[in-house]
């Protein structure tokens, strides 16, 4: 099953036929996608040769949707874009836009949160500024690389791409059932909360690792989530304990503001619960290792 | 990005958001020009603010009355260059003095949480607004703001009333709120902040001080260059963001060098834990070097990171993702030929942890270059371990 993208998804592109959409729609190919088409309003009834693989460019997400059956959209369009992009995904009413775009403004990304929530959250927004969903062995949709990892029974969900990236591979003997790069950016569609609780309904994963930063609260609201809905083991991680107040490292969210957002707090919150968590990459790691074994 | 009190009230000025009338000096001299403008206009008495970028100015002796343009250039050369917080006072606000008869507060900014923007208000202003919320919580209203509808003449109003703001400041108070929101709005801020919002003696509303962030995403569509302030930057982060590097100085003795905001902030983290055995040692900047990592930017990260005096040793920590690590090997092995064929020699030791894709081969490329300064180490953590160990023991020699 996995949690948002199965082997069933049919996975489209908004923006395939710039160099990131077809260097990473070749990609998600070679990892065994189900990659049906893509939109250029610009370049309809044209097609786009993703390595070895030509593949329908359509005017609209609306028309990419009737004619290929596309029920996940992967937004690759350059900041300036990207809220219409995201906007005309919502109107079209497909399940599942992941939005990998970055340094989109702020207001931006509010607009179109707010857009997706009055016409009722049919379309679930992952990001922006992330690195997409992988379910290994089934679908991936966005840049996580296929080949660092492999099909299994932990759930992931981080705030950040490389981390997410060490994660998976250190872990790639055991395996993974879903890893969601939710994005580091003040307002993201999908939260670390959601995929709690998707994971945590999810029949195919048996553990779920959380990984976080610095910056607003939501480690510890998910902190609270857990305490009163998760039932599966959780490890998490969070990074950022050097960095010092007022300074961006990074990602736009990542900032640490007065006393709130430090890393000491999230981790205080999350051990607070129940939660074990890694003081590095590799101590998660081995705590993961450990909760999987004891499950046999 | 944070702008300057003063810059904050030329932004509120252009929208039609009243101040008191002010302008801004970087000498004594000026600071008294200023005040015989306002005397001539038979407005003596002036407010002589530090600009730095920090609160608690008030505390530290930063704002200071004044009568007259004697009084104001003694009191702005007492002020310039006063340090408030690590922050040198290169600049003081001249301001009108108003007759203040009650303190307001007013804020927009956005709500992470509720993934939406708010509105503060509270009848309780002129001090930190966090102590009101702590002190006296019902007296600051919390409104959320729809981002597709903003803030119309009667949302204002909704907020000045949740506020709780009397009724003889009311009108003019909501007027104030509604032309804010056009600052927040029309120039892409994170947080607009009027604190105090003031009622005068003669009946007039004001924001008598301003905070303004901006958000840096949106400096394709914003003029933001104009509140550059070059003075502030340290000058290696502006060297940094000259080529496009995502640098921040710190202040240990383990150069930094990573792909991905979230694995150099862990690098750091992990070399400071790590550094607890060997006396304090800490990672010495943060630089993100992206998903690239081509030897151009790598010669580039490493000359940055190489010019802080404090750098002791260096560690490199690269995941292959979508790069693959050989050619982040090559890089590496590129980037010390360039700078040493540039006179910039590596001198200090490099301690390098490569790791997921195609990390095999990335070692051999790396093993074969035997690169005197360039040390292997396999794991994130015991290449921390090594890089902090190297730290402690090697001399501070410049690059």
């Amino acid at each position: 099953m996995a949690i948002f993208l199965t082997s069933d998804s049919r996975v489209m592109i908004q923006g395939v036929t710039g160099s990131e959409g077809r260097k990473h729609g070749r990609r998600m190919l070679d990892a065994g996608t189900a990659v049906v088409g893509g939109t250029n309003p610009r370049k309809p009834g044209q097609t786009v040769d993703l390595g070895g693989t030509d593949v329908p460019v359509f005017g609209t997400v609306a028309d990419t949707m009737a004619e290929t059956g596309a029920d996940v959209s992967v937004v690759f369009v350059p900041p300036a874009g990207t809220k219409a992009a995201v906007i005309e995904a919502i109107d079209a009413g497909i399940p599942l836009a992941v939005v990998i775009t970055e340094g989109i403004p702020v207001h931006d990304t509010a607009e179109f949160w707010a857009y997706a929530t009055a016409n009722g959250n049919r379309t679930r927004i992952v990001g922006p500024n992330c690195p997409g969903v992988a379910s290994p062995g089934k679908s991936n949709a966005g840049i996580i690389p296929a080949d660092i990892t492999t099909e299994g029974r932990i759930g992931l969900v981080s705030k950040s791409g490389t981390l997410t990236y060490q994660m998976m591979y250190e872990l790639r003997d055991i395996g993974f059932s879903t890893a969601v790069g939710i994005g580091g950016d003040p307002i993201i569609g999908t939260t670390h909360i959601d995929c709690l609780a998707a994971f945590e309904d999810d029949p195919e994963t048996d553990a779920i690792v959380m990984i976080g930063e610095i910056g607003g609260d939501a480690e510890e609201r998910a902190a609270a989530y857990v305490e009163a809905r998760v039932t599966k083991p959780v490890v998490a991680y969070v990074a950022g304990f050097t960095a010092p107040e007022g300074k961006t490292m990074g990602h736009a969210g990542a900032i640490i503001s007065g006393s709130a957002g430090t890393a000491q707090a999230k981790k205080e919150a999350l051990e607070k619960v129940g939660v074990r968590v890694g003081r590095t990459p590799s101590e998660t790691a081995r705590l993961v290792r450990g909760v999987m074994q004891a499950r046999g | 990005m944070d702008l300057f009190e003063y810059q904050a009230k030329e932004l509120f000025a252009e929208y039609g958001v009243p101040v008191q009338r002010g302008r801004v000096a970087a000498t004594p001299a000026e600071a008294r020009e200023i005040a015989a403008g306002f005397a001539a206009e038979g407005s003596p008495l002036a407010v002589v603010k530090a600009q730095v970028k920090t609160g608690g100015r008030g505390k530290a002796g930063g704002v200071k009355l004044a009568n007259g343009p004697d009084e104001t250039e003694a009191k702005a050369g007492q002020i310039l260059g006063m340090d408030i917080k690590g922050h040198t006072v290169h600049q003081v606000l001249i301001a009108e003095a108003v007759d203040i008869a009650q303190e307001y507060y007013l804020s927009y900014l956005l709500d992470r949480a509720a993934r939406t923007f708010v509105a503060i208000c509270s009848v309780q202003g002129g001090m930190e607004i966090e102590e009101v919320a702590h002190s006296n919580p019902e007296a600051v209203a919390r409104v959320p703001i729809d981002p597709l509808r903003g803030v119309d003449a009667a949302k204002a109003q909704e907020i000045i009333q949740a506020g709780r703001i009397p009724a003889e400041a009311a009108r003019q108070a909501a007027a104030l709120a509604e032309r804010l929101w056009s600052v927040f709005a029309d120039e892409d801020a994170t947080l607009v902040e009027v604190n105090p919002m003031a009622l005068t003696d003669q009946g007039d509303v004001l924001a008598v001080d301003g905070k303004v962030s901006l958000d840096e995403n949106a400096a394709y569509r914003q003029d933001h260059e104009k509140f550059a302030d070059a003075g502030a930057a340290d000058p290696l982060e502006a060297r940094a963001k000259a080529k496009h590097l995502n640098y921040v100085k710190l202040d240990g003795q383990v150069g930094i060098i990573g792909n991905g905001a979230g694995l150099v902030m862990s690098t750091l983290d992990v070399v400071a834990l790590a550094g607890e055995s060997f006396g304090g040692i800490r990672p010495a900047n943060f630089l993100d070097i992206g998903g690239g990592a081509s030897a151009e930017v790598m010669a580039d990260g490493l000359e940055i990171v190489l010019s802080d005096r404090s750098v002791r040793s260096v560690l490199v920590n690269v995941f292959g993702g979508i790069t693959s690590c050989d050619a982040v090997a090559n890089g590496i092995v590129s980037a010390i030929g360039m700078l040493a064929s540039q006179g910039h020699a590596v001198r200090h030791p490099i301690v390098v942890r490569l790791d997921g894709n195609n990390a095999e081969e990335g070692r051999r490329i790396l093993a074969e270059a035997a690169l005197p300064t360039v040390e292997q180490v396999a794991t994130m953590d015991d290449a921390a371990r090594r890089a902090a160990e190297l730290a402690a023991t090697a001399p501070a020699t410049g690059a």
